[in-house]
């Protein structure tokens, strides 16, 4: 399968482990990944704050840059790029005159966007394009005991009707459903849709370390052995945040957060350190042990 | 008929026990509310549950509850509906709103929490100098706008439903916001300024947002509370060029402006220049403060000096730099507002023959 893959920013920046990753990851579900390079940020929804028509313009240029691909769907690997650009996407696909007030500034750069681009998320891809049951015949290494909590992230599951939850597509429990098709034990806790509070981080730290140690210290005493997320900047709250966190909370948390495309490395046979596990500010002691454990565990001539 | 059954959240304080579950089964048909339900069981089992409602008809706003763990109103959730989003095993989950003290069973103190917010947005026109004679008069265009916040029925669900508050218990709120741009967008209103300054300024107002679109999805009315806060967000930082103290609006034009520069966002960068740039005395103790964080993402190389000095992406997007400036120069960017226009399709299905 080809797609036109939209890795965001924070992907190749404070997580570069997440883009790595994804990068090892994709051969082995036969993703062949067409990056646009020229693409640039989703705004985040800060930049729609700001003014709208410019966040409306720079994601119908992404667009535009997917569909001049050739690929009929595009794939992103960050819940917010996927709520911030389904949210500009719903306003041009909603009205052709702005549609064509869009286009307009893109004109000069020779670019159009044409209603109606599928842009989704690694998670979606998975289960809709892909099957769990194609996903569970590759798994080299399965999840067997390592208990995973989901963490969804906002943006890609909330307003539901703009990112198309319903009974035919129950997204919001995609995260869920993956994990159990890697053979992982899914852990429910409190914050599982929760937000990470990433968002306010400059504007009122102390609530928003507090969002994060909440959940993180939710997880952990369901028992969880790490989070998985399918948003790098939830991962930033989560991970790179965590020791100001504990300080907010007032309790250890040394809790474990891994990118989506890590874990599906990890069940699909990669190393850890093939998928930058090292690179977490919170040691992934919990979930190496466990792919040691196993590894050990195994047949060796599997 | 079908049988449902209600799982509700009971809590009699003056028995002095602790909360408990209790369990109802109603017959009643699919399409009939939870509401229904509720008063069903109240009516056959169990004279004591309580819960406010009215109308039955999701105009009053009493029954907010929540359903399932969401935000809703009782009298426009279906049972059908609600028995199949169940989370256990069909048995509807009944609870109080959250966010605000429970009174009793599904009663809760809009007065202490949503009531008291709604006031702190001084929720009434301050119109500039003596009134005019007869009516005000306003264009038709300069009010639809705020028809939006205007179909608001103060139900609470969107507090309840606030992630924000839910850590941040001083958050003005969703429901107090929402209404504070009912007179920012509203041209008879004479104190837009002032209202911005006072909820800009405010660590608990419009920057205290962490945008989780919970509201959006809670309200029954599609108010998007969210959406009014960044409207009002958007005219504080863009009409009023008001610098909070909460780096709100400098953080959003830092955002800005480190796109036009390169493209893709360079966080090194956006996170010092929120603060003012990396040699404002305000930077200095976020810095400080933060220095476990950045030694440990040093360490573990997840930021390398040279990736975070110099950007790898910046000569790329000069197609981005020039697109970011002509939108950017625009007097009034567009702004399209679909609880207003409304979809394409949905007009054709609509218009007259």
């Amino acid at each position: 399968m080809k797609v036109a893959y939209w890795p965001g920013c924070v992907s190749r920046g404070f997580t570069p482990e997440l883009h790595g990753a994804m990068a090892k990851v994709a051969p082995l579900l036969d993703i062949e990944l067409v990056e646009l390079d020229r693409a640039a940020c989703c705004g985040a929804g800060v930049i729609a704050e700001h003014n709208q028509e410019l966040a409306d313009t720079l994601n119908a240029r992404t667009f535009a840059l997917a569909e001049k691909t050739g690929e009929s769907l595009m794939m992103n690997i960050c819940s917010t790029c996927q709520g911030s650009m389904s949210e500009c996407q719903e306003r041009l696909d909603a009205n052709a005159e702005y549609r064509l007030a869009i286009n307009d500034n893109l004109r000069e750069e020779g670019l159009r966007y044409d209603q109606g681009v599928t842009n989704k998320n690694l998670a979606w891809v998975l289960v809709e394009d892909i099957g769990l049951d194609e996903l569970r015949s590759r798994v080299k290494r399965p999840l067997t005991g390592l208990k995973v909590g989901p963490f969804y992230g906002c943006y890609i599951v909330r307003p539901q009707s703009r990112l198309g939850i319903d009974e035919e597509h129950p997204r919001h429990t995609y995260l869920h459903r993956i994990v159990e098709a890697l053979g992982g034990t899914v852990i429910d806790y409190a914050g599982v849709y929760k937000c990470c509070g990433f968002p306010i981080i400059t504007m009122n730290k102390e609530a928003s370390l507090k969002q994060a140690g909440r959940h993180l210290g939710d997880a952990k005493d369901a028992d969880a052995d790490c989070l998985v997320t399918p948003c790098p900047l939830c991962h930033l709250n989560l991970d790179l945040q965590q020791p100001l966190a504990e300080r907010v909370v007032g309790r250890e948390l040394d809790l474990p957060v891994l990118h989506l495309p890590q874990l599906l490395g990890l069940a699909l046979g990669l190393e850890p350190g093939d998928l930058g596990l090292q690179r977490h500010v919170v040691k992934p002691t919990s979930v190496i042990d466990w792919s040691e454990a196993v590894v050990a565990g195994a047949p060796a001539a599997a | 008929m079908a049988q449902f059954t209600l799982r509700i959240r009971r809590y009699l304080p003056e028995s002095g026990d602790a909360p408990f579950w209790q369990e109802f089964e109603v017959d009643l048909e699919g399409h009939r509310s939870v509401l229904e339900g509720i008063l069903a069981a109240r009516a056959r089992e169990d004279g004591s549950i309580g819960i406010r409602c009215s109308c039955r008809a999701a105009i009053c706003g009493s029954c907010g509850v929540k359903i399932n763990g969401r935000s809703r109103l009782a009298c426009n959730t279906h049972l059908d509906e609600a028995a199949k989003d169940s989370p256990e095993g069909g048995a509807i989950v009944v609870e109080p709103m959250g966010n605000m003290p429970v009174i009793k069973d599904l009663i809760v103190d809009m007065d202490a929490v949503h009531w008291k917010k709604i006031r702190r947005v001084t929720p009434w026109l301050l119109p500039e100098g003596p009134p005019p004679e007869r009516e005000y008069v306003v264009a038709h265009e300069a009010m639809v706008d705020v028809t939006q916040t205007m179909a608001c029925i103060q139900c609470g669900a969107c507090v309840s439903a606030c992630l924000s508050m839910e850590v941040d218990p001083a958050f003005v709120g969703p429901a107090a916001l929402a209404k504070a741009y009912r007179f920012v967008g509203d041209p008879r209103d004479g104190a837009h300024r002032e209202r911005l300054e006072d909820l800009a300024e405010d660590p608990a107002g419009i920057y205290d947002c962490t945008h989780c679109f919970a509201c959006i999805d809670a309200c029954p009315k599609d108010v998007a509370p969210m959406s009014q806060i960044m409207r009002l967000r958007r005219i504080a930082g863009r009409e009023f060029e008001i610098e909070d103290r909460n780096n709100g609006h400098r953080h959003e034009t830092a955002f800005v402006e480190n796109i036009e520069k390169n493209g893709l966002l360079h966080e090194a960068d956006l996170l010092p220049d929120s603060y003012g740039g990396k040699l404002h005395p305000r930077a200095a103790p976020e810095l400080i403060d933060s220095l476990p964080v950045i030694a440990k993402a040093l360490a573990r190389r997840k930021v390398t000096p040279g990736k975070a000095l110099l950007h790898p992406h910046r000569r790329h997007f000069k197609d981005v730099r020039k697109l970011v400036r002509k939108v950017e120069a625009k007097d009034r960017p567009l702004e399209l507002n679909l609880y207003i226009v409304g979809h394409d399709d949905e007009e054709l299905e609509v218009a007259p023959e």
